[in-house]
């Protein structure tokens, strides 16, 4: 293999390309930056587009770390990781995310705060929010520059009346430094609020429709919402009003995999992000150790200590207060068109 | 517990490539490994099909993709495309001629008589498609005496290497608008290296028709062939052959044959434009249509398609597709198949498959996300009922 391609598979060309895109996309924060995207040796889709933005950027010596929904093992991500040691040699991988110099992801943002020197690549299906009401690249391009975007909250509010409730689960649109609004990817609404003022560089990458662009760090992120419909991030409540806690780590500040135990047919919460869920177990302290993202944003963190069996999870969570949207609201961004302000669920 | 849902990634993939090689030697005893050679000969067409939807001209890598993709078009034509990715661009060929090629088959429908003569060389188009049950068992020996036979009867002297374009005398006649002088400067639009940003020129449309998948190509045209547009085509000219390539030389810089690539190549007439549409230039197109600049005289149209290998039915679609984008273009796209975004961004197989595949990939947090909305709508719905 290494024989017969060069370090990071693309020729030279090809990621200088890359690399001059996505410095025009950081210097227009939230712009789509049009590039030629090469054709990867895995499928449109499967992350072609982060991957070529990984491969142009990773230097010899750096650390990577590759996720799919939170996970370092699942399927792609393996896939991805494996490619990437293949081409290009003198990099070292890890599963950690303080650990990484360079994290590619598919539809999470780890739970972990990211600091200045990390850099998160996300792999986007979808780059335009306006798909969804405009067909048509040409007139979505005119949209995105003159920011109109009045289609897309129509949109929301066409939803509020039908639904009562905002409808759109994840690739929640985002606008990005008071102009261009962005799909941030099918990260759930969850991750969100972590686009915002972040401290490493977020680059998404397109690879079948050929567009790269960036939230520059501390850049703002508001996701489209009104004054009095706010902005919420999935709910992990149970019907009581309790936070539901992951069944491994105890941790009840992490987005949640739901799923059936096959054995008891129970219903099972487990944490998305698996770095963060080994990490809380392994902790002794991992109550000290507030995930700094929803900490910033007013989230309570109730991460417990040691890993508990199902039993004590179970205390555990009967211990808890049971105040109806205690944790559910945890973040709440209300965004006007013009105004915005950040403020604590229970307050809103 | 572990993370039941998705562990064991890669001990999984490792399983996936030994069992996909497993059904491709599975014969046994009898097996034998196809070779390349083999594939490019006897499976002429499937080879033509990859190498044209891979892009980049090399048969024994395209033997190789098909021997590895075992038959799949798609994924072969992928593997293709994906070694593309890793080869710099070193050198731009001079426009070529294709009234140049070595024919091994040119026919127009327009003319029963045109210069040079109708010469049908290998099709099927007037076969019987009957199962031709003596090729179940075939003996090497038989197999090898047809290829003898064949020049045993066929006279091959008086046969010129190339003929003249069926539209020289078209556009003679005036029947055609005249060559645009200044197409010759305009740098061709490079696919592989700019992404398609709307509106684009009609070389950059070529472009992505010559590569895109067969099947995709066809069915949109054959929606505007069907009543969803009104190409009414006419196949001036179709011609298979193979077609010298040009490059200057290193030291002297004076161009020199370096090969020659098997193309197929379509120019379609259609009914003529009417009298001073010409004029009125619609949107932000480069002008490069054929009969918009100042031509007032009515004229036939034209569309053009192209293709490497023998793929008739690509290059025979492309052209319509070509000819109706350029309305399209020109008055504005008033079906799908005059429109540039909606054929230029669907007709890619390794974009198209690929994303197509994607969605077997594992999709938890979307889903998840997904059951938060709806359980909150249900749930609103509810407590509105209780309350009515």
């Amino acid at each position: 293999m290494s024989a017969a391609y060069p370090f990071g598979f693309l020729d030279e060309y090809a990621k200088k390309e890359v690399r001059r895109t996505a410095l025009k996309a950081v210097a227009i924060p939230g712009y789509q930056v049009p590039y030629s995207s090469r054709e990867m040796p895995m499928g449109r889709g499967f992350g072609t587009g982060g991957l070529q933005l990984t491969l142009a950027l990773l230097g010899k010596g750096e650390t990577l770390k590759v996720i799919d929904q939170g996970s370092d093992d699942s399927v792609n991500a393996v896939n991805l990781r494996s490619f990437i040691e293949m081409t290009c040699d003198d990099i070292n991988t890890t599963t950690s995310t303080e650990e990484a110099d360079v994290i590619q992801s598919r539809h999470r943002i780890p739970e972990k705060a990211l600091r200045e020197d990390q850099l998160i690549v996300l792999q986007v299906p979808y780059p335009d929010p306006l798909v969804v009401v405009e067909a048509s690249e040409d007139k979505r391009k005119m949209l995105h520059g003159e920011a109109d975007y009045s289609r897309l909250l129509v949109k929301l509010y066409e939803d509020i009346v039908k639904f009562d409730e905002i409808t759109i689960s994840h690739r929640y649109p985002t606008r990005i430094n008071d102009h261009y609004v962005i799909d941030p990817s099918p990260i759930p609404r969850w991750d969100v609020p972590k686009l915002h003022q972040s401290k490493a560089l977020i680059l998404l990458g397109a690879g079948r429709e050929k567009k790269i662009y960036a939230v520059p760090p501390y850049t703002k992120a508001e996701p489209l919402a009104f004054e009095d419909v706010p902005f919420r991030v999935e709910d992990f409540t149970d019907e009581h009003g309790v936070r539901r806690a992951c069944q491994r780590c105890g941790c009840t500040s992490s987005f949640l995999d739901e799923f059936v135990d096959s054995k008891t047919g129970n219903k099972i919460y487990q944490c998305s992000d698996t770095d963060w869920c080994d990490e809380q177990g392994s902790s002794n302290v991992a109550g000290g150790r507030t995930p700094g993202a929803m900490d910033e944003q007013g989230g309570s963190n109730v991460a417990g200590g040691t890993t508990p069996g199902m039993e004590e999870v179970e205390q555990r969570r009967e211990q808890l207060p049971r105040t109806p949207g205690e944790m559910n609201e945890q973040t709440v961004l209300s965004v006007g068109i013009n105004k915005v302000e950040v403020v604590n669920g229970q307050g809103a | 517990m572990g993370y039941v849902a998705i562990k064991g990634g890669a001990q999984a993939i490792e399983g996936t490539k030994t069992v996909f090689d497993y059904l491709r030697t599975r014969q046994s005893d009898e097996g034998v490994p196809l070779d390349t050679d083999t594939i490019e000969n006897q499976l002429r067409l499937l080879h033509s099909r990859v190498i044209s939807e891979g892009g980049v001209y090399h048969p024994r890598l395209a033997s190789l993709a098909i021997k590895q993709s075992q038959g799949d078009t798609l994924e072969a034509a992928f593997a293709l495309r994906a070694y593309r990715s890793t080869q710099p661009r070193l050198v731009e060929t001079p426009v070529l001629s294709t009234g140049n090629m070595r024919i091994t088959r040119r026919i127009s429908s327009a003319f029963k008589d045109i210069p040079g003569g109708q010469m049908l060389g290998a099709t099927t188009d007037y076969h019987l498609r009957l199962m031709r049950m003596e090729l179940l068992d075939e003996s090497p020996e038989r197999f090898r005496a047809i290829a003898q036979e064949m020049f045993d009867t066929a006279s091959v002297d008086n046969i010129p290497d190339s003929f003249p374009k069926v539209l020289e005398s078209l556009r003679a006649e005036g029947l055609l608008p005249p060559l645009d002088p200044k197409a010759h400067n305009r740098d061709p639009f490079d696919i592989t290296r700019e992404p398609l940003i709307f509106p684009v020129s009609r070389s950059a449309a070529l472009a992505t028709m010559a590569r895109a998948e067969q099947g995709s190509l066809l069915a949109i045209a054959y929606s505007n062939m069907r009543g969803y547009g009104d190409v009414h085509p006419t196949v001036a000219e179709l011609r298979v052959g193979y077609l010298p390539v040009f490059l200057p030389h290193p030291i002297t810089g004076e161009l020199t044959e370096i090969g020659e690539v098997e193309m197929t190549e379509c120019e379609v007439v259609a009914m003529y434009d009417e009298q001073g549409s010409s004029s009125v230039a619609r949107g932000r197109t480069p002008g490069e249509t054929e009969g918009d600049e100042g031509n007032t005289k009515p004229t036939f149209t034209l569309g053009y398609g192209a293709c490497f290998g023998h793929n008739e039915v690509k290059a025979i679609s492309m052209a319509i597709l070509d000819r109706a984008l350029q309305k399209g273009m020109k008055d504005g796209p008033s079906n799908p198949s005059e429109d540039p975004e909606f054929v230029l961004l669907h007709v890619d197989g390794i974009d198209s498959m690929g994303f197509c595949t994607h969605y077997k990939m594992p999709h938890y947090v979307t889903f998840q996300s997904d059951m938060d909305r709806l359980r909150s709508t249900q749930q609103k719905q509810t407590s509105k009922e209780s309350i009515a």
